[in-house]
């Protein structure tokens, strides 16, 4: 256990490194430099001491272990355009992203499995059919298109919610005014979630139910209900879970889109931001906090299914 | 396009080719909605390939005087903000929504096919490092690292088509990599090496051609992705720049117009979501039709 532990954390060590290594050196391989140099008013020599100042001046790989070591002792360098620290840009963004797709997982999968256990216990029934409809519907709608729609008919039309942003503008914090700002962001994701997962837990109940057990289960005599609930969906969630792992990717893409939609601050919008006036500093804090996001979660995805699945042993 | 060069070698290699494709088509025939699909896009993309012979319209001419026309029998679709022709526009934007599809589908099935064959015919210590690679991709977030490239190299349709195209192959690598696991262990393959052949041979003339309809179905709903990228790109204003049009440009654009004329951005969403629905169904269709076994995604 604690050899594999310490052969992931390697592992995702590396891979982070590996982005890193590849964002910096695209992102200076980009014609153009940073916005900031590009300005009309500033003399060739001020931005050639400019340039000096901010180190650009230094063969790429002494800029990247500079950049790497600083990054070592937590900090992440000063964005080019306001000035302020990464680190502290970062913090007053991630949050945001994480509550919004944190609470879209949470409402997906309540909504989820219970919808792919009734299709795959009434197969080719009506619901099935709309579930199935549903969710090939669901993989096909362009994500901003569907938060237009949902802006439309709730913001404009019915005047029932907020078309955007995170609070109210000029009032304080409120939780209620919080929420009624999540609703559409979250609807969005879950809408798009929905699709993977139910179909996800509809294969693998399907599966489950075929098995052995199941039918001694019923032998014995145990409610219908306790067979499912107990028997059934206890080991059919835990293929479901280890979606997850593929989905945390996605689920940051998915946010960005719907944070530029719902003008959420998040940190797809800062990543938007960053890359158009090719601030460095900031676009190369965004990588690495998405690779560790990503990185650490898919590592506490498997140690969940090993932990939900006594048969898979870690090594 | 790699798909098809293998096919045919497949054919000469003396398959029985011809009853596979065969069955397979009567069985996709039976399906209807992957027909129906199948038609659908038959017709969408003959439509792009005629696109600057049939347009009503001059796509990017400007006519201030008639400004959000409402349909008429002038304007089928009315025309958008700066009087140009909507049905024109849709037309045209066909090629470059339908490219950047296509193209990038095609950038990313050949580096799929390249590293799954090679990582499942050799297997060992070049499969696990490719192996790791591939893993270590897929969990960077694809749109993530898409958004970041096209917003510093600019987007011009090769810089998107390139970028989707060699963040996208993972799913394709990972199917043929199975696929060539399973009939490496053929006797077709031990006869070819008693025959002689290299590695090299064994693997793209005889192992290869067997993965092409695992390559044909993963393609197939990876188009339907890189579509809605594009779409995705163009919502932030980096994808396909205006003037030239793309139903992802039109339908970002439309939002700023959404009172003036509520119309215009449901034609270019229709399309792309009605295209991207046919290439799922056509894809799933496929998976049936081509092997009963379903390949997992």
């Amino acid at each position: 256990m604690v050899a594999y532990l310490v052969r992931r954390i390697l592992e995702a060590a590396v891979l982070v490194f590996i982005v890193t290594v590849v964002a910096f050196f695209l992102i200076h391989a980009a014609p153009g430099g940073p916005a900031l140099l590009s300005n009309p008013e500033l003399s060739r020599e001020q931005i050639q001491q400019m340039r000096q100042t901010l180190g650009l001046e230094d063969p790429l790989p002494v800029q990247y272990l500079r950049w790497l070591s600083n990054v070592l002792r937590g900090n992440l360098g000063v964005s080019y355009s306001t000035v302020e620290p990464v680190t502290a840009l970062i913090a007053s963004r991630l949050p945001n992203t994480l509550m919004l797709s944190g609470l879209a997982l949470l409402l997906s999968f309540a909504v989820a499995v219970p919808l792919g256990v009734i299709s795959a216990l009434r197969r080719n029934s009506a619901l099935d059919r709309l579930v199935t409809g549903f969710s090939f519907v669901g993989t096909a709608v362009p994500v901003f298109w569907l938060g237009i729609v949902l802006i439309l008919v709730f913001a404009v039309q019915l005047r029932l919610l907020p078309a955007g942003g995170m609070f109210t503008p000029g009032s304080s914090f409120s939780l209620p005014d919080r929420l009624r700002h999540l609703v559409l962001p979250t609807m969005v994701l879950v809408v798009l979630n929905l699709a993977a997962f139910t179909r996800y837990t509809r294969s693998a109940m399907i599966t489950v139910l075929a098995e052995d057990y199941i039918r001694t289960a019923r032998a014995k005599g145990l409610a219908e209900m306790r067979v499912i609930a107990g028997h059934a969906l206890k080991n059919a969630l835990i293929p479901v879970v280890s979606v997850l792992g593929v989905y945390i990717p996605r689920a940051v893409s998915g946010a960005a889109i719907t944070e530029a939609v719902f003008a959420w601050p998040g940190m797809g919008q800062l990543a938007v931001q960053a890359a158009s006036t090719r601030d460095y500093p900031v676009v190369l804090g965004v990588t690495l906090t998405v690779a560790l996001v990503v990185v650490l979660s898919s590592l506490l995805t498997d140690l969940a299914y090993a932990y939900l699945d006594p048969r898979i042993r870690l090594g | 396009m790699a798909g098809a060069r293998v096919e045919t070698i497949g054919l000469a290699a003396g398959r029985p080719a011809p009853s596979f494709w065969a069955e397979a088509w009567g069985r996709f025939r039976s399906n209807r909605v992957a027909l129906l699909s199948a038609v659908f896009l038959l017709v969408i993309h003959v439509v792009a390939l005629a696109a600057p012979f049939i347009t009503p319209y001059d796509p990017n001419a400007v006519d201030i005087t008639s400004i959000h026309a409402r349909p008429s029998a002038e304007h089928l679709l009315g025309t958008d903000e700066n009087g140009r022709d909507v049905l024109s526009r849709l037309i045209i934007g066909s090629q470059a929504t339908l490219s950047v599809g296509l193209l990038s589908m095609a950038i990313a099935v050949v580096i799929g096919a390249l590293v799954g064959g090679i990582s499942g015919y050799l297997g060992g210590a070049v499969d696990s490092v490719l192996m790791r690679f591939t893993d270590g991709m897929m969990s960077i977030p694809n749109f993530f690292l898409v958004l970041v490239v096209v917003a510093v190299f600019g987007s011009r349709l090769e810089n998107i088509v390139l970028t989707i195209g060699l963040t996208s192959w993972m799913l394709v690598a990972r199917v043929v990599r199975g696929e060539v696991l399973r009939y490496r262990e053929y006797d077709f393959v031990l006869a070819a090496r008693a025959l002689g052949a290299t590695g090299r041979r064994i693997l793209f003339f005889h192992i290869m051609p067997h993965t092409v309809p695992a390559i044909i179905v993963s393609a197939t709903l990876g188009v339907a992705t890189a579509i809605l990228v594009e779409s995705a790109l163009s919502y932030l204003g980096l994808g396909i720049q205006p003037p030239q049009a793309s139903w992802g440009n039109m339908l970002s654009n439309s939002q700023a117009y959404l009172f003036q004329n509520p119309l215009l951005p449901v034609y270019p969403g229709m399309l792309i979501f009605l295209t991207v629905l046919a290439y799922n169904f056509v894809g799933d269709g496929l998976r049936d039709a081509l092997d009963p076994r379903t390949y997992t995604d």
